[in-house]
């Protein structure tokens, strides 16, 4: 088995991986590897053909793989080691990896410091129980995605898509520009799961109707998909008897939602938040375990690369740290939490001394919600107030907070959202 | 002549209502400047970003991304398509060449969103 030892090694070369490596190295971490399963650097970014990446970081209406271009030829400038076509088979609590791939065969890797950036998987049919046979043609969105702008294939010639989140809105669009006729989309819920933007562009600019409080009940076809049955739900989302609808179609499009990747993580045992379904994480993301950090979608999934890219950022910078021995790990620290109307934050932690001078701490309402005032209070006390015109599930909400106004014995800062 | 749209400027999604009297444009439920500006482009001629793939053979994927360097007409979209669509490269191609110059007339170029390089099998062919 081959023997490597460095300093920092990032596991996935996604938008997360790749900030985080980038950073930890212009830190002054030296030795910085990034293990990559794909043939290519970029992750999920390079099938995103579609602009709207960067707005934050660039000001620019960037396509996918646009984005991922600066960072990758970042990473290419700056002497960071780059494993591709390699698999982690597992990471222990004394930072060590054990990886493999065709060029080095086994490797045991000693790091200085890991941090995880495996981005997030999406749902499969199987999560959301949809009766009926198992044909071909039924496949989740990101896959469609790889087939249609990657590989070239076209699925199918009539789809149906279940879920409205946003990979399901983009290829509604994607498909129909391809030549394959898109019936509806089909969502369980009562509101939308994607963005609103995507909503317009994506499905009134080609007059594609959206059921809501509607779902897929049954998948029809013994080898091939030949159609599909829709029912309207009601509010246990039950589906209501002579609602049904049959549908011929030989593409089924499942866009049911993603969650974070984190076989590895919890092989490792780092603590997890069932709330964001990632590891928990500290203000420089560092988990549970003493320099290893997580960046990115496995955290808690993002609705913006922008945020996933900056998470990156925090967390190598946070590893160099760790290194150089600037992390006081021996403070105890406060617990971050969701209020009233949120459903999670993340960072779930904060050691203030190690904290830089402000933090940005990321959430989400539970519910739709106008003119909102966001309140973070410090052990009952209010140390921030911001008014929202408005709060959206879907979008992923971020205040900075001063960390000056978080005393030194405190014991926790709750985040909450309340209207007026 | 009258039409609704959902502003997306920001995620207010303000409902605005277009109104045309007499060669003049009306926003109503617009929040904010951005929303009135947007309503009335979409309105008078709405325009989005151009993203698609083109094919491409010797490089280790079937379609190379690509994207226009400025906003096109909505209208005249699938047109845009059909002439990408006639489009075959080979690899080597760089992020930013220029795929099609001056699409449609418009004055847009599109542009390659990625670099793909030739595979190495083809090379030694060469």
């Amino acid at each position: 088995m081959k023997e490597l030892k460095i300093d920092v090694a990032v596991i996935g070369g996604g938008p997360a991986g790749l900030a985080a490596a980038i950073e930890a190295k212009d830190q002054g971490a030296e030795q910085v590897m990034i293990l990559e399963r794909d043939v290519e650097l970029g992750g999920i970014l390079q099938q995103c053909i579609h602009d709207g990446f960067g707005l934050h970081r660039f000001g620019k209406r960037l396509s996918g793989c646009g984005y991922a271009h600066h960072f990758i030829e970042s990473v290419a400038s700056k002497e960071i080691d780059v494993k591709l076509k390699t698999i982690v088979l597992e990471i222990t609590d004394q930072r060590i990896i054990y990886a493999m791939n065709e060029i080095d065969g086994m490797m045991r890797i000693e790091c200085g410091a890991i941090i995880l950036a495996m981005g997030c998987r999406e749902r499969t049919r199987s999560q959301v129980f949809i009766w009926g046979t198992r044909p071909s043609g039924v496949l989740t969105a990101g896959t469609v995605q790889r087939y249609i702008n990657m590989e070239g294939y076209l699925p199918g010639e009539k789809a149906v898509i279940l879920g409205s989140g946003d990979i399901g809105l983009i290829m509604a669009r994607r498909m129909t520009l391809e030549g394959i006729e898109v019936e509806g989309v089909y969502e369980v819920m009562e509101s939308p799961g994607g963005l609103t933007r995507n909503i317009s562009q994506c499905l009134k600019d080609f007059q594609i109707p959206m059921y809501l409080s509607t779902t897929v009940v049954r998948i029809h076809g013994n080898r091939k998909l030949e159609g599909v049955t829709v029912a309207q739900v009601d509010e246990n989302r039950q589906p209501i008897e002579g609602t049904e609808r049959y549908i011929a179609c030989d593409l089924l499009v499942l866009a049911v939602g993603l969650i974070p990747e984190n076989e590895l993580s919890r092989q490792l045992e780092v603590e997890m938040d069932p709330r964001t379904k990632g590891p928990i994480v500290d203000e420089h993301f560092m988990t549970s375990m003493p320099g290893i950090f997580a960046a990115g979608n496995v955290v808690t999934v993002f609705d913006l690369v922008d945020y996933v890219s900056l998470t990156g950022e925090i967390a190598g910078r946070g590893a160099a740290k760790y290194l150089q021995g600037k992390l006081n790990l021996e403070l105890p620290a406060k617990d971050i939490l969701p209020g009233d109307a949120v459903n999670f934050v993340v960072p779930q932690r904060i050691r203030t001394a190690n904290a830089e001078d402000s933090i940005l701490i990321y959430f989400r309402v539970k519910e739709e919600m106008r003119k909102v005032e966001v309140t973070a209070t410090v052990d009952g006390e209010v140390c921030m107030r911001k008014k929202h015109p408005i709060a959206l599930p879907p979008e992923m909400m971020v205040e900075k907070i001063q960390v000056g106004k978080i005393q030194e014995d405190a014991r926790e800062l709750r985040v909450s959202v309340k209207v007026g | 002549m009258k039409n609704e749209f959902t502003c997306i400027v920001c995620p207010m999604s303000c409902v605005l209502t277009v109104e045309e009297q007499n060669g003049e444009i009306t926003v109503l439920g617009n929040g904010c400047k951005r929303g009135k500006e947007f309503g009335k482009n979409e309105f008078i001629n709405p325009k989005r970003m151009v993203t698609t793939t083109v094919k491409v053979t010797g490089s280790h994927l079937n379609r190379l991304p690509v994207i226009s360097t400025e906003e096109l007409p909505l209208d005249h979209l699938f047109a845009y398509m059909h002439e990408l669509y006639q489009v075959v490269l080979e690899a080597p191609v760089e992020k930013g060449q220029i795929i099609i110059e001056n699409i449609g007339g418009s004055g847009v170029d599109i542009v390659a969103s990625r670099s793909l390089n030739q595979i190495e099998s083809k090379k030694e062919r060469a």
